[in-house]
């Protein structure tokens, strides 16, 4: 065909062009594509916008603010106006007792919260698990997971009058048994032991719902030929149920470790006063009182800044550890 | 397991061993309650010698009559409701909505959407830059702060969104072959077969709205806009200390002990009223929303 001189259809290029265009044209492009689905589903994206307005507006945009810790800030110039000095609030931090002592102390009450909160959920659920009589068993877990819905206020309230002074029933027990009153929330030597009792009474037995879950989910077939090789309930505890649960625990762990530095501190604003904070004041008391109170924003955000790398770098840290000797991590 | 003759001596003594340990804390857990509702019904006199232990001494309704002829009591009262319910509104018009969204596979972005709403959950600013927002948003010491400052959370999205996922997308398809629009297949379709977890939803901001404090406290400056923990902190916390309201004390027929007991009474009951919904979905709600998470 076009080697005939007196051909005047189309030429080989002009075949091939043609070709690409009719598929262009068939194709719609990326553009149109998108207007499509707006226009069919415009309706979703509306439902989307409100939440991710308000995780931007209240969520994402105090990250922005965040940079006052690094910002000689000011009202007047605002965060983008404040001048930068890097590093100096953290300077000052390192070098001021009272933050010290605060990391010190949010440390050790993590650490004790950590040995001594940790396992009770754990040993009330399998404990919960061993109990025979269904009435019992739900009976003292409607009772054993209230305290978790009352409020903190009115928790604290109940440990400040149990243990006050004169009026309180602990000290009424110290008397009988011959021992003088003593004032305990003013003694920072008995800070820690009551603030991490009374976190463990308000949330161990809520936080055991998990564990019966995973308990629940053990296969009893292991149970039965525990049985037929005549194990004991206490041996079937510690060789099937525990390590059946172990990968929630270790979960669990995780989690807990990357909210340590986040220790309740509602609780120990409200129980702490003046002449407990040698032992009661932790980074976040901290924060509130330089930073709320006394209106150092730059150094308070500057020491939350510390706070969220730490409990980043322990979350990763913990759930490397656990990626690497067991096979459960978070991600 | 649950054939007793089956168990030997050692398992026996085990089960039994088991019950009281448990039956020691669940009184344990009880009795701090007995006590306070026991020193809210006592004479000042006799719970300021701590008599107090179990039961009443000195029968006494003194202690009420204080707490509910001030007025402040009533206003905070009010107050909090108006932020549990305002607040509970405002969070299932938000979560609903966005969780159903987030739900359909046809919506563009979605990985990138939920990673958005996952990553609040983990990483948060902090306290300063919060409450400097909140500042700055011109949100400090008002009602509308508190209700929309705390309306989100990413567990609650996360949580209403599994629900939505779990239900068969075929509802959709037949609903939009039938002519409907998107907020027709939510509000007539899938919300009537989301009821446990909306329920689930309202219950979390239930309880968090009612038992919060310390924002309130830190945005709120207005006496007559504070709920009522702020108030029973107020006089729980603050009050032991103030020497003016000690003096009051001198000759009444209630103590601080028994006013605080008095006014923590009066605050649980709303709680202890809705207590056998709260358990019946929290055990279940947690469980939702961690699993898919």
């Amino acid at each position: 065909m076009s080697s005939d001189p007196n051909f005047t259809g189309p030429t080989t290029e002009e075949l091939v062009f043609d070709a690409s265009e009719a598929t262009r044209r068939r194709r719609p492009s990326r553009i149109v594509k998108v207007g499509d689905h707006l226009k069919r589903e415009w309706q979703l994206y509306l439902m989307l916008l409100p939440t991710i307005v308000w995780l931007i507006v209240f969520l994402y945009k105090p990250m922005y603010g965040l940079q006052i810790a690094f910002k000689d800030y000011s009202i007047f110039r605002g965060v983008a106006g404040s001048a930068w000095i890097g590093f100096e609030h953290f300077d000052t931090l390192f070098n001021n007792d009272q933050f010290l002592r605060a990391v010190r102390n949010t440390i050790i009450m993590s650490a004790y919260s950590l040995l001594f909160g940790f396992p009770v959920p754990i040993l009330l659920a399998l404990m919960f698990n061993e109990i025979l009589n269904q009435t019992f068993k739900k009976t003292a877990q409607t009772i054993v997971y209230l305290p978790h819905f009352i409020s903190s206020v009115i928790i604290a309230g109940i440990v400040i009058t149990a243990f006050s002074p004169s009026a309180g029933i602990v000290n009424t027990i110290l008397e009988w048994i011959g021992v003088d009153p003593v004032y305990f929330l003013t003694k920072p030597e008995w800070f820690r032991p009551i603030f991490v009792g009374t976190t463990i009474w308000q949330e161990a037995g809520f936080q055991s719902i998990v564990y019966l879950a995973a308990i629940a989910g053990v296969s009893p077939t292991l149970y039965e030929s525990a049985v037929v090789d005549g194990a004991s309930r206490w041996q079937m505890m510690w060789k099937i149920t525990v390590p059946s649960i172990m990968p929630t625990i270790i979960i669990m762990l995780i989690i807990r470790i990357g909210n340590l530095l986040e220790i309740s501190f509602e609780m120990i604003i409200l129980l702490y006063q003046p002449a407990t904070y040698a032992t009661a004041d932790v980074v976040n008391t901290f924060i509130y009182r330089q930073g709320i109170q006394g209106g150092q924003y730059d150094l308070a955000a500057a020491a939350g800044l510390f706070n969220a790398v730490v409990a980043f770098t322990l979350v990763m840290t913990a759930n490397a550890i656990s990626k690497r000797y067991s096979r459960t991590s978070l991600w | 397991m649950t054939n007793m003759n089956l168990y030997s001596r050692g398992d026996k003594l085990f089960v039994i061993v088991n019950m009281v340990l448990i039956a020691l804390f669940t009184i344990s857990t009880l009795y701090p309650f007995i006590y306070i509702a026991s020193l809210s019904m006592s004479t000042g006199f006799e719970a300021r010698a701590g008599n107090v232990i179990l039961t009443p001494v000195g029968f006494t309704l003194e202690a009420y009559k204080r707490v509910l002829s001030e007025p402040q009591f009533w206003i905070s009262y009010r107050n909090t409701f108006i932020y549990t319910i305002g607040g509970t509104l405002m969070s299932l018009a938000f979560i609903i909505p966005g969780a159903y969204a987030l739900s359909r596979k046809q919506l563009y972005g979605r990985r990138f959407w939920n990673l958005m709403v996952a990553f609040t959950m983990w990483f948060n600013a902090g306290l300063i830059p919060f409450f400097l927002n909140m500042r700055d948003l011109g949100l400090l010491d008002s009602y509308f702060g508190i209700i929309i400052g705390f309306a989100v959370n990413g567990f609650n999205i996360i949580l209403m969104r599994n629900f939505f996922e779990a239900i068969p997308q075929s509802f959709e398809e037949a609903a939009r072959m039938d002519g409907a629009n998107e907020f027709q297949v939510l509000w007539k379709v899938y919300m009537p077969l989301s009821k446990p977890a909306i329920a689930t939803v309202a219950l979390f901001c239930i309880v968090s709205r009612w038992n919060g404090f310390f924002w309130a406290m830190v945005l709120l400056q207005d006496e007559d806009k504070i709920p009522l923990q702020v108030y029973l902190r107020h006089v729980i916390v603050e009050l032991t200390d103030d020497v003016a309201f000690a003096t009051t004390l001198i000759n009444a027929p209630y103590s601080m002990e028994t006013v605080s007991a008095a006014i923590i009474v009066c605050s649980i009951i709303p709680i202890l009223l809705i207590y056998p919904f709260l358990q019946k979905y929290f055990s279940k709600g947690i469980l939702l929303g961690g699993v898919k998470e």
